[in-house]
């Protein structure tokens, strides 16, 4: 009963409870693939980008409509998706990488933005207004997060292999076939609409970090893709269950709670991990050296 | 290119030396006297305290959070420039003590809520008697609330709800202070102020019994309500409407689960009948816990900052009064 009472009935009782667990569960089954796929293509940072690059979009949409979250969230989706793809074709048309692309691109967004924002005069917070609690969440989110996490698992699903392919070998890749364009485009447009959705849904530093923690993680414990895969989005769900519980119970902010277990359970992989963890580093040496 | 660096310095004297003549011009009685304010509702006493004989500006303008206010460089040249400052106090303008010295002004400082005893942040419990804030008469000095603490304008930081003016009855002693303050710095205004000070406050009487009156068309037992921000305490204790905040006294901190669940809790044991959205705050929450509890939602309330010129809330008298009609409409 006491077990019940701790890990179940704040469930039971609370449907705000409910809806941010499946929320979650969304966000963590779309997101942990894309994940996945930013950490091998060394781009994890590109989600902290991205909740800069959607300033001047989400300032276009308030400057025509006012504090609306469609208008905002549809601004915000179409200057992520600029910038994700400008720098993706940036980085197969020139020689600059694409992670030096996109970081030029979010920056010169976010000027962009600030300058949009001020132009108005107005001293009302735009992104604090359009980035979402996982607390607050309604219907329509829900759908929304269902509908992100559809789309982008039957996509992954749609181009994984080229994807992988050109992760590991573009070279290889663009000798055999010519899907390497196309499956990259997508997979940055997906990577925007996870991370736009997860904006407004649950806000900033849930939706970044639900994406990109359980895949580090992940990558601790398997070298198999979709065995990394299906354990980032796992962790993605556990953290977000015992996120939720600590909130409950400790009173810490939801969003940050989440994050912060799935912390814990990156130090831990750190450490104890089987593949490349520390422990498991220190062990290898000595018997090399007996 | 000599010339020229010449042609700069003297700009430069010439414009450092308006800049720093500004404010004796300013205090000089035969000109009106400039006073700057650091919020809306400041604003609004001053100027009708004032009437033709001051002239005033603010720094927090209709609509702005003065919680997170981060004053730009002009705010130092107008406070620089100004012959009378007038302040909340009770830490609610936590950037103003810097403000002042930066501008090097010798303006006198006015803490409007002097002599007004703070109350704690925190709400009383559903269903518990507030105490009343007692009035001490108003002094010259800001009442610290305990010695030791706190700035020289009364800047306390945590422990005090800065939102005093919420309380009509604190309002006079706003009001008092204000005109002592410009009486002290345009001594020749003295019936003046004395004149607009007493019709304002008579004007407050009126408000006061209005607020008694719809209230006391509520049935008492429906007489409690949520609000996203800790503003309405002084409201709460004065008129014996209980309020339960969504969030703490800041608009920054994010609530937690248990935060939420209690309040739901709150308001199904406790029978609940609305809650209310508060003008500077994300209503997604309020929405959520409204559908979960089958709470009505009311209008918006203002509580920190007055609404621009054309708007429900452009002077103090029609804040509260739109606050009561909000209110009464949601609570009976």
């Amino acid at each position: 009963m006491f077990i019940y009472d701790i890990l179940v009935s704040p469930f039971a009782e609370f449907a705000f409870m409910r809806r941010a667990l499946v929320g979650v569960c969304g966000l963590a089954l779309g997101a942990a693939p894309v994940g996945v796929l930013l950490t091998l293509r060394r781009m994890s940072l590109m989600g902290d980008a991205m909740a800069h690059a959607i300033l001047p979009g989400a300032a276009v949409g308030y400057l025509v409509s006012g504090l609306s979250l469609f208008a905002m969230t549809t601004g915000g989706l179409i200057a992520g998706f600029v910038v994700a793809l400008t720098a993706g074709a940036l980085a197969r048309a020139t020689e600059l990488k694409e992670d030096a692309s996109l970081a030029a691109l979010f920056l010169v967004s976010l000027a962009l933005g600030v300058v949009i924002v001020s132009a108005r005069g107005n001293s009302v917070d735009l992104l604090h207004f359009l980035f979402g609690n996982v607390l607050a969440l309604d219907n329509e989110t829900l759908v929304l997060i269902g509908a992100v996490a559809t789309v982008s698992l039957l996509t992954v699903a749609l181009i994984w292999r080229p994807l992988v392919l050109e992760s590991v070998d573009a070279g290889f890749l663009r000798s055999v076939s010519r899907s390497g364009g196309p499956a990259h485009i997508s997979f940055l447009a997906l990577v925007a609409l996870n991370l736009v959705g997860g904006f407004q849904a649950l806000g900033t530093l849930l939706a970044v970090g639900i994406m990109i923690l359980p895949a580090v993680i992940s990558r601790f414990w398997s070298r198999d893709l979709t065995v990394m895969t299906v354990s980032a989005a796992v962790t993605g769900i556990a953290s977000g269950y015992c996120g939720l519980l600590m909130s409950y119970h400790a009173g810490l902010p939801a969003g940050s709670a989440i994050i912060l277990f799935a912390g814990v359970v990156y130090c831990a992989s750190v450490l104890f991990g089987p593949c490349g963890g520390l422990l498991r580093g220190l062990v290898s040496r000595r018997h090399l050296e007996a | 290119m000599r010339r020229g660096l010449a042609a700069l310095v003297v700009a430069a004297v010439v414009v450092l030396a308006t800049i720093s003549a500004a404010p004796a011009q300013a205090a000089g009685t035969g000109d009106k006297l400039t006073v700057v304010a650091s919020f809306s509702i400041l604003r609004d006493w001053v100027a009708n305290v004032g009437g033709d004989r001051v002239a005033v500006s603010v720094l927090v303008g209709p609509g702005a959070d003065a919680h997170v206010y981060a004053p730009p460089p002009r705010d130092a040249k107008i406070v620089g420039a100004a012959g009378l400052i007038v302040v909340n106090g009770f830490g609610f303008e936590g950037w103003m003590d810097r403000l002042v010295q930066a501008s090097a002004t010798r303006a006198p400082v006015i803490v409007a809520s002097a002599g007004i005893v703070p109350m704690p942040p925190s709400y009383p419990a559903l269903g518990a008697k507030a105490s009343r804030p007692h009035l001490e008469q108003a002094g010259e000095t800001p009442a610290l609330p305990r010695e030791g603490r706190g700035d020289r304008f009364g800047n306390a930081a945590a422990g005090i709800d800065p939102h005093a003016w919420q309380s009509v009855r604190n309002a006079e002693v706003y009001v008092s202070n204000i005109r002592d303050g410009l009486m002290r710095a345009d001594p020749q205004g003295r019936a003046t102020y004395e004149a607009n000070a007493a019709a304002y406050i008579q004007e407050l009487a009126r408000l006061d019994a209005d607020i008694r009156r719809a209230v006391a068309t509520i049935p008492p037992a429906r007489r409690k309500a949520i609000t996203t921000h800790d503003a309405f305490g002084y409201f709460a204790a004065d008129y014996g409407i209980a309020f339960v905040a969504a969030q703490g006294v800041s608009t920054e901190t994010e609530a937690s689960a248990r935060d939420v669940a209690r309040i739901i809790r709150a308001i199904r044991e406790q029978n609940i009948p609305a809650l209310f959205f508060e003008n500077a705050v994300d209503p997604r929450l309020v929405k959520r816990i409204a559908a979960e509890t089958g709470a009505r939602i009311g209008g918006t309330l203002f509580s920190d900052a007055l609404t621009a010129s054309p708007g429900p809330a452009a002077t103090y008298l029609d804040m509260m009064r739109h606050n009561i009609r909000e209110i009464v409409d949601a609570l009976r």
